[in-house]
């Protein structure tokens, strides 16, 4: 198969300002997820921090599949929809039996119930790698998917399995009624399963797993099977989405069997891609964007996932590294010093490339609504999809824009060579 | 009950030739360029729907020729200006590319069409019944169906296997390399194949969107099963992708057509014991477990045989 062309590995030896630089980096983010409610405090804003909170778990999961180990999985969201059903199970058991489980501890009941599934399916899932697997999850996700509204006993059919998270045991004298209670729920196990993950990237199996990406058949030289690394990783991958699945439950008190549909599991693609796969911070910052783009979008525009696609196609052709990888290529040339030669350029292309994407926001908002006759409000501007003036001006800002665009982006290729040329001279880019 | 035979044969070779039409085009593109095309059901969606529109302004027989060329037309581009492009980064990249794109037909296509099912007619020159069996009318069109796949499927084994031009597809399935080192051009080689194969899927959209559902959903509900057969033929053996699209043809026509369950074989289950996974088992019906048969037979197949029925190429 392919060769991975990055690496997420750091020199292994770090000077002690390095390793304060990585602490501080956590302490940061942890102190950012308390803080952060308390400046936006609204009802909807803290809704949207718990989903994307859970989201950036789930993604982060599936970097353990797609980014360290290379296996490509279009039926992740079996483990997340799991991992939510064992959680509202485990919920209603410990309220019906008086167990003494409090809330917080739910979430790993629910990685415990993505973990059995992966260990039942995942030995035979592994077997092969690269495409064959890709199809292979698709059909067990679509085999899952269509089970659970054949065992209507475990999945509850159409409707699905409620819970209320409430009636479990207290801890410290918090019920999680509240929004801000369950965020603070969420962040906790966010920050949990962020450690947890990153510290497996740092284990042995983290690394063999970069290296069964990479080129299985030297890992099968120095001794090592691909197939239970692949197996063992996915075993991981599979507990972490139940995780987020089981905070999932908690959150809506629901659990269905969209949890385990295609949709989800194409979004955690989604996410992670457009996030970056070769950086451990590529899913968190795509997961992030995903989320709220997909909150924000759904209210504007009934084409929302068409933007996802345009946008998830774009980086597949132009940026393979995702967000992550666009933002540590300037890593080099901010130690060399020559990213300034770079920014004038970046400035001139901003213009024509916002007037492009408007083009072909035009053009699709257009073509969907022309039917229903719906004016488009673009940036404060208004446009009725039915008249002629929209077209032209849809036609001359997608091809105007396309064509000035293309100049000014050879402009940036240009400054960035020139650029890297001179960081490689300082020794900073290899 | 050989009413019920004889008509889920003829239904189940019917459905099993529409796939072969689709997992032919997948599966030679697969091995030529090691591409699995994620899109390639949504090539079919998009003959489908082009079909609709055509039928609705020039009539069903231009409609019939026009469709697939424009699919075939759309396939070039998009091997032209998008795959081989993205060729550099990897299969996985290009798998990601055709996902993102039949994410992207999909919505297109329920933006323009809307997402309820089409009034997709039979052409009223196939719409009588052609025989009966049984006191069942079998409908001339599904004959006609029958007839297109069977045509195409012969023209095809004729070009591929007699013709100079299936002798280079043929050479360039296992030896790319070498056919290119032999003076072929290969690029346009793979971009013909890609053409084609996208065509096929929109001739079997064509004739398929009167028969069954013509909706924007129709390419995510026939994606998985399209893939299944190309696992379970063995990825990249065209004699495996025809025995399976037969096999799932018929497996699923006759699982739908099949009203039994266990509880009707063995008797119903004692009620006290109330509602669990064992009483959900015991009464589903066999025509209810239909759509998840061709996905259990997928894991038996990994169990059984990793390589899948005639596969012997590893990825």
């Amino acid at each position: 198969m392919n060769t991975a062309t990055t690496s997420t590995s750091k020199a292994p030896a770090k000077p002690g300002g390095d390793g304060l630089r990585f602490y501080g980096v956590w302490l940061i983010g942890i102190a950012a997820l308390i803080v952060l409610p308390m400046i936006f405090s609204s009802g909807g804003s803290l809704t949207s921090f718990s989903l994307i909170g859970i989201a950036i778990v789930f993604a982060l999961s599936y970097n353990i599949l797609l980014g360290q180990t290379g296996l490509l999985s279009f039926g992740h969201a079996v483990h997340y929809g799991l991992g939510g059903f064992a959680a509202c199970h485990m919920m209603n058991a410990v309220v019906s039996h008086g167990w003494p489980i409090p809330l917080p501890f739910i979430p790993l009941f629910g990685g415990l119930g993505g973990l059995v599934f992966a260990m039942i399916i995942g030995w035979v899932m592994t077997k092969r790698a690269g495409t064959v697997f890709a199809m292979i999850s698709l059909g067990i996700g679509e085999l899952v998917a269509s089970s659970s509204l054949i065992l209507r006993s475990v999945f509850g059919g159409e409707a699905g399995i409620t819970t209320d998270r409430t009636a479990l045991p207290k801890m410290l004298g918090w019920s999680f009624g509240p929004q801000l209670q369950v965020y603070y729920l969420i962040a906790f196990w966010l920050v949990l399963s962020a450690i947890a993950m990153y510290a497996l990237t740092r284990t042995p199996l983290g690394r063999i797993s970069n290296a069964v990406r990479d080129n299985p058949e030297r890992v099968q030289f120095i001794g090592y099977d691909p197939h239970v690394v692949r197996y063992l990783a996915f075993c991981f991958a599979g507990f972490f989405a139940g995780v987020a699945g089981g905070l999932t439950a908690i959150n809506f008190e629901i659990a269905n069997s969209a949890l385990l549909g295609a949709i989800q599991s194409g979004l955690v693609l989604f996410s992670t891609f457009i996030g970056g796969t070769a950086f451990f911070f590529g899913p968190i910052l795509g997961a992030i964007l995903v989320t709220y783009l997909q909150l924000g979008l759904t209210n504007l525009t009934t084409a929302w996932q068409l933007y996802f696609g345009i946008i998830f196609i774009g980086i597949v052709m132009y940026a393979p590294g995702g967000i992550a990888g666009l933002l540590m290529m300037h890593r080099p040339l901010i130690r060399a010093g020559t990213l300034w030669t770079v920014i004038p350029s970046y400035l001139v292309a901003i213009v024509p490339t916002v007037a492009l994407a408007c083009g072909v926001i035009l053009t699709i908002e257009t073509v969907a609504r022309y039917s229903g006759g719906e004016a488009i409000n673009l940036f404060g501007i208004g446009f009725k999809p039915q008249s002629p003036v929209t077209w032209v001006v849809a036609a001359v800002l997608v091809v105007g824009g396309a064509f000035v665009a293309r100049l000014t982006w050879l402009r940036i290729a240009d400054a960035w060579d020139r650029a890297s040329t001179v960081a490689r001279d300082r020794g900073y880019l290899a | 009950m050989l009413e019920l035979i004889v008509i889920s044969t003829l239904n189940g070779v019917l459905f099993g030739m529409l796939l072969f039409l689709l997992s032919s085009g997948l599966t030679v593109i697969f091995s030529m360029m090691g591409v699995l095309n994620f899109a390639h059901a949504s090539f079919y969606m998009l003959g489908a729907f082009f079909g609709f529109q055509l039928t609705k302004w020039i009539g069903f027989w231009p409609a019939l020729v026009l469709a697939p060329l424009l699919v075939g037309a759309i396939g070039m581009a998009v091997e032209r200006y998008g795959l081989r492009n993205t060729h550099k980064h990897g299969h996985v990249a290009e798998l990601l590319l055709t996902f993102g794109l039949a994410f992207a037909i999909e919505e297109i296509v329920s933006m323009i069409w809307g997402k309820s099912p089409l009034d997709y007619r039979v052409p009223a020159l196939l719409d009588f019944p052609a025989f009966t069996i049984f006191s069942t009318n079998y409908p001339a069109y599904k004959l006609f169906m029958l007839a297109v796949s069977v045509v195409i499927f012969v023209a095809l084994l004729i070009v591929l296997k007699r013709t100079r031009v299936g002798l280079i597809v043929q050479a360039a399935l296992t030896h790319p390399h070498m056919v290119g080192h032999l003076g072929h051009n290969v690029g346009r080689v793979f971009m013909a194949v890609f053409g084609v194969g996208s065509a096929l899927a929109g001739l079997a959209g064509v004739i398929a969107g009167p028969a069954l559902v013509t909706q924007s959903d129709m390419a995510a509900s026939l994606g998985p099963i399209l893939f299944v057969v190309i696992v379970f033929g063995g990825l990249g053996s065209l004699p495996g992708a025809f025995i399976a699209s037969l096999v799932i043809g018929l497996v699923q026509t006759f699982a739908v057509a099949l009203d039994g369950s266990l509880a009707s074989a063995f008797g119903p289950l004692d009620p006290s014991a109330g509602p669990s996974v064992l009483t959900d088992v015991w009464n589903v019906t066999i025509a209810q477990v239909a759509p998840i048969i061709p996905y259990m037979l997928l894991v038996l197949i990994l169990i059984v045989r990793p390589l899948g029925l005639m596969g012997t190429r590893e990825s």
